[in-house]
């Protein structure tokens, strides 16, 4: 993989191993993304969403870390934005969309008054930039599927990352969503932004990703979607797994 | 009925309903925004043993110790209520009712044990409250009001409400905005750097706070009622977050004072010579307030819903 | 302490009741229903009030049971109703209407007892039992109406039993396959008003959710399978009740429903300290025994290796010394922890140690070999899929090869008892 040597990769892990209780997810995930629009796909159960979370912290792991822009990620939380799984939250509750963008932003105020001027334009900017401006006094039990998920993703916008990790953003949205979002995610991109995003739909990465993470608990390939997104590279990582090994950790317990 | 009698008799019980059904409504909006109601219901019995023990350690049988112990029990049981989730693999409601109802069967035993049943703690005072006992013989009049050294011979519960309300409104200020994203997606908050778990940890301990504040006046069961009621009623009529929480505080002021009025000082007004428990009366329109707002509801959602714009 | 007529009465009344809770407490618990309980046994206060005043009114006996059962039954029911209206909107969870529905009715129930204190009759005098339970004041008919109700629920429970297991495992197979959930729902929620109902006397309303939790929560922990788990979960409640209502025998002033609520508690502290699968003690000891296993092996492995390295060669273990302190440098431990690992394989016969060297005894050799085999069998394996490189499959066979049973193994390797040379190198930590 030729890297801009001097430029630190977005998003950086080595040796990452997760396990969930006796079942690992991943093991040994060493891997580097590069800028640009980068897809994680794989099968069920793959660990994609893992990958994230466990990078995030969200999540502990057994061994590896993960490094972004060449540091940890407390120290760059501020360039780092997430836009998790079409999340159970209540969609009854009391918020509208613009105070849910508003939330991505609640690290850069104090935590009581009101909302400063400036981070109220900010959120209603990344409305914007998803097409959901007019609807930003709706409160968010009276949108539609589509644009609440549009409303998460101008969440993930406003927090004005240099890289987003997006888990499935185009998870239960019809098609002319997923178009608005794939626009909003290529001009985010041309900023010189990256955008890391799990992906379910394997027939769309070619069109709208550049490079790829092939995953099933291990890194099966990775790159420039032309040259590691192939049909041998796509067997391998959709066909079985290391089946023998996982009963084998599931029984022997890791340290 | 004097204004005399209204200000050495009703004045520090109003005051004390007023102030402990205020501070609960304040709170069980973020419990019922969390879909976590039960915990009220939960720490208000969770209680029992803490206060027995506080009382028996300490055989005062005024404020601190019963205080802290009453915290200490209900932080082992909102421990235990996650260690028996996790461990038992038991789901949240069942957990909570394992624990609070052990930790109240053993404040029941503690109560016999240590013999403070004969030192006048008492069981009805426990679960019914005791606002009618709240009074105040000093006063001469309303000059006293302003008069500190009058003014010291309130009851004490009144100053623990007063204390506890000035702290629990202070922190709900300032975490005004941590508290809505916690509320809302917990998950988020943490991937953005919150410290939610220590957030909840803050919330948990400013309802057992409240919970402890209001229940030496007005009983257990009372501070479940205010914890749950005014925040459901509001919830069934706003969309707004500012309007739930302030709203929710208001209206459990509201229900306080109407409860206590229509209990004890109305019918003597009226001439009848028995009064309700006042605490009993409070928590009854509670649960007529929240089908009110059922009501209303329904008849407000009876004009045709606007559609959703598709897309 | 002799035990009188009036005793055994409280005795078996207590049982029985217990034992219908249980019994109907297993499938409201693992309907995710056991709350209701709460809310039905607090909403019970005002019924029992009112039907008091009512017979009170009426010229009877303000203390009979069943009037006052019957009070508590229709407010039960309420209740329950009460909170399905609730939930209906939505905009309620049902945590929240239980709650309501539980602290206002009761509230409703105490207003009404102070107005009742003020009522010529005293009826109250026997109405604060079933806020606590008074078992002790329980006659020989409560008894057996707390039979009878016992035998209904568990006959209902046994004839319902398919339609219960469908509807708490599988509710939409049980659509599919015809059985109505909804009704199926129903039921179980008149089950448990009943026995919640008539658990009042024995452990009062406050408490009577305890009955239908704890045994159930406490089976849950001992098994897996339905039935058993339903029959030690009635027998748990049946325990609890027998030993409450004995203790409280013992020691009048201690109320019988505490103490049945706290021989419940018991159980279950018990159980999940100590269950074999899911117990917590267990648990830990059979983390802390496959750690000490682990370590132990690699131990042995490293020794082997380093009698490899010595050129011992593949296959055959010599009898060299090896140095605690190399054997410590290659797999990165302190020369104290090693030294320490030492010692204990030296006890357990597997090593043998002598200033600060080991060599292994023929046991601690076959355990080592077979350690050996496994590691270099999972190593070979992974290289061989190309899942990784050289150092890569060492640390993840390092993880794995515990697990690994000895026929595994076997498969694994070409030839079933030979021993391959290892990919890694030797006396380097990976």
């Amino acid at each position: 993989m030729s890297q801009n040597m001097t430029a630190p990769a977005p998003l950086a892990i080595t040796h990452l191993t997760v396990a969930y209780g006796d079942k690992t997810v991943l093991w040994d995930i060493t891997w580097q993304a590069a800028p640009g629009l980068t897809a994680i796909v794989g099968p069920n159960g793959a660990g994609k969403s893992t990958l994230l979370r466990a990078a995030l912290g969200l999540i502990p792991s057994i061994a590896g870390e993960a490094r972004f822009f060449g540091r940890t990620l407390d120290e760059v939380r501020n360039r780092v934005g997430y836009l998790p799984q079409r999340a159970s939250v209540d969609w009854d509750f009391p918020a509208t969309a613009l105070d849910v963008v508003c939330m991505s932003r609640y690290p850069r105020m104090r935590w009581w008054g009101r909302v400063p001027k400036t981070e109220r334009d900010a959120a209603y900017a990344a409305l914007d930039q998803v097409g959901l401006a007019d609807l930003a006094d709706r409160q968010i039990g009276r949108l539609s599927g589509g644009q609440q998920q549009r409303v998460f993703l101008a969440r993930a916008l406003a927090q004005d990352a240099d890289l987003y990790l997006m888990d499935e953003p185009f998870a239960a949205v019809d098609a002319a969503t997923e178009q608005a979002i794939i626009a909003v995610l290529r001009r985010v991109v041309a900023t010189g932004r990256s955008v890391i995003a799990v992906h379910h739909d394997l027939s769309t990465v070619p069109a709208y990703f550049g490079q790829v993470l092939l995953l099933n608990g291990r890194a099966v390939a990775a790159g420039d979607v032309k040259s590691a997104f192939t049909p041998d590279s796509i067997a391998r990582a959709y066909g079985g797994r290391l089946n023998v090994l996982e009963q084998a950790v599931a029984e022997g317990g890791l340290q | 009925m004097t204004a005399m009698d209204f200000l050495r008799l009703d004045l520090p019980a109003l005051l004390a309903a007023i102030l402990a059904c205020g501070l609960c409504g304040l709170l069980g909006s973020f419990l019922l925004l969390r879909r976590d109601s039960l915990l009220g219901d939960a720490l208000s019995h969770a209680v029992l043993p803490g206060i027995i023990a506080g009382f028996a350690i300490t055989g005062a049988r005024a404020g601190l110790p019963m205080l802290l112990g009453a915290l200490a029990a209900a932080l082992a049981a909102v421990f235990l209520i996650s260690l028996v989730r996790r461990v038992a693999r038991l789901e949240s409601g069942a957990a909570t009712g394992a624990v609070f109802t052990s930790f109240f069967a053993l404040g029941l035993m503690l109560i016999e044990a240590t013999g403070a049943r004969s030192v006048d703690l008492d069981l009805d005072c426990v679960l019914f409250g005791q606002l009618e006992s709240l009074v105040w013989l000093e006063a001469q009049g309303f000059a006293s009001l302003l008069d500190p050294a009058t003014l010291a011979f309130l009851p004490r519960q009144i100053f623990l409400l007063a204390a506890a309300s000035l702290v629990l409104v202070g922190l709900v200020a300032l975490l005004w905005r941590p508290l809505h994203l916690l509320c809302f997606d917990p998950d988020y908050a943490a991937a953005i750097g919150l410290p939610a778990r220590g957030l909840e940890l803050v919330l948990n301990l400013m309802v057992a706070a409240a919970a402890v504040a209001a229940f030496e006046a007005v009983g257990s069961i009372l501070v479940v009622a205010m914890l749950v009621c005014p925040a459901a009623a509001i919830r069934l009529l706003t969309d707004s977050y500012r309007a739930q929480v302030l709203g929710g505080a208001a209206l459990g002021a509201a229900l306080g004072a109407l409860g206590y009025a229509l209990a004890g000082p109305v019918p003597a007004v009226l001439g009848q010579d028995f009064a309700l428990n006042a605490a009993g009366v409070i928590g009854t329109l509670g649960g007529l307030t929240v089908a009110g707002a059922m009501l209303l509801r329904q008849w407000r959602s009876g004009a045709p819903k606007s559609a959703l714009i598709s897309g | 302490m002799s035990l009188g007529y009036n005793t055994l009465v409280v005795l078996a009344g207590c049982a029985l009741l217990g034992l219908a809770c249980g019994t109907v407490g297993a499938f409201a618990l693992l309907r995710g229903r056991a709350l209701m309980a709460d809310a039905v046994g607090h909403a019970a206060l005002p019924g029992v009030v009112l039907a008091a005043m009512i017979v009170a009114t009426l010229g009877g006996d303000p203390r009979a049971l069943p009037p006052l059962l019957a009070g508590a039954l229709v407010a039960g029911v309420l209740g329950v109703l009460a909170v399905q209206a609730l939930t209906r909107g939505r905009r309620i969870r049902e945590d929240a209407a239980i709650a309501i529905v539980l602290s206002s009715f009761y509230a409703l129930g105490v207003a009404l007892l102070s107005y009742v204190q003020t009522m010529p009759q005293a009826a109250q005098a026997g109405l604060g039992k079933f806020i606590l339970g008074q078992a002790a004041a329980m006659r020989a008919e409560d008894a057996l109406w707390a039979g009878g109700i016992a035998a209904f629920s568990v006959l209902i429970c046994l004839a319902l039993f398919q339609r219960l297991r469908a509807a708490c495992f599988d509710p939409d197979y049980a659509r599919v396959m015809g059985l109505s959930v909804a009704r199926t729902d129903l039921m179980l929620l008149a089950l448990i008003v009943i026995v919640a109902v008539a658990g009042l006397q024995a452990v009062g309303l406050v408490l009577v959710v305890a009955l239908l939790i704890l045994p159930a929560a406490t089976a849950r922990l001992l098994t897996h399978r339905l039935p058993v788990l339903l029959v030690v979960s009635a027998l748990l409640g049946a325990l609890s009740g027998a030993l409450g209502a004995a203790a409280s025998a013992v020691e009048p002033e201690w109320p019988t429903g505490a103490a049945v609520v706290l021989a419940g508690a018991i159980f279950f502290t018990l159980a999940l300290l100590l269950a074999p699968e899911r117990g917590v003690l267990p648990e830990a000891w059979r983390r802390t025994r496959r750690r000490i296993a682990a370590t132990e092996s690699h131990f042995l492995r490293a020794a082997w290796e380093a009698q490899e390295a010595a050129g011992a060669g593949p296959g055959t273990a010599g009898d060299r010394w090896t140095p605690i302190a190399a054997l410590a440098a290659a797999r990165g431990w302190s020369e104290g922890h090693a030294s320490r690992l030492a010692l204990w394989l030296g006890l357990r016969g597997l090593v043998a140690r002598a200033d600060g060297e080991i060599h292994l005894t023929p046991r601690g050799a076959a355990a080592a070999r077979r350690a050996v085999r496994a590691h270099r069998a999972v190593e070979i394996h992974l290289l061989g899929l190309g899942a990784t490189d050289i150092a890569g499959a060492d640390r993840l066979a390092d993880l794995v090869e515990h697990g690994l049973p000895a026929e595994m193994a076997t498969r694994l390797l070409a030839e079933p008892s030979s021993l391959p040379a290892s990919p890694h190198a030797l006396g380097s930590k990976p």
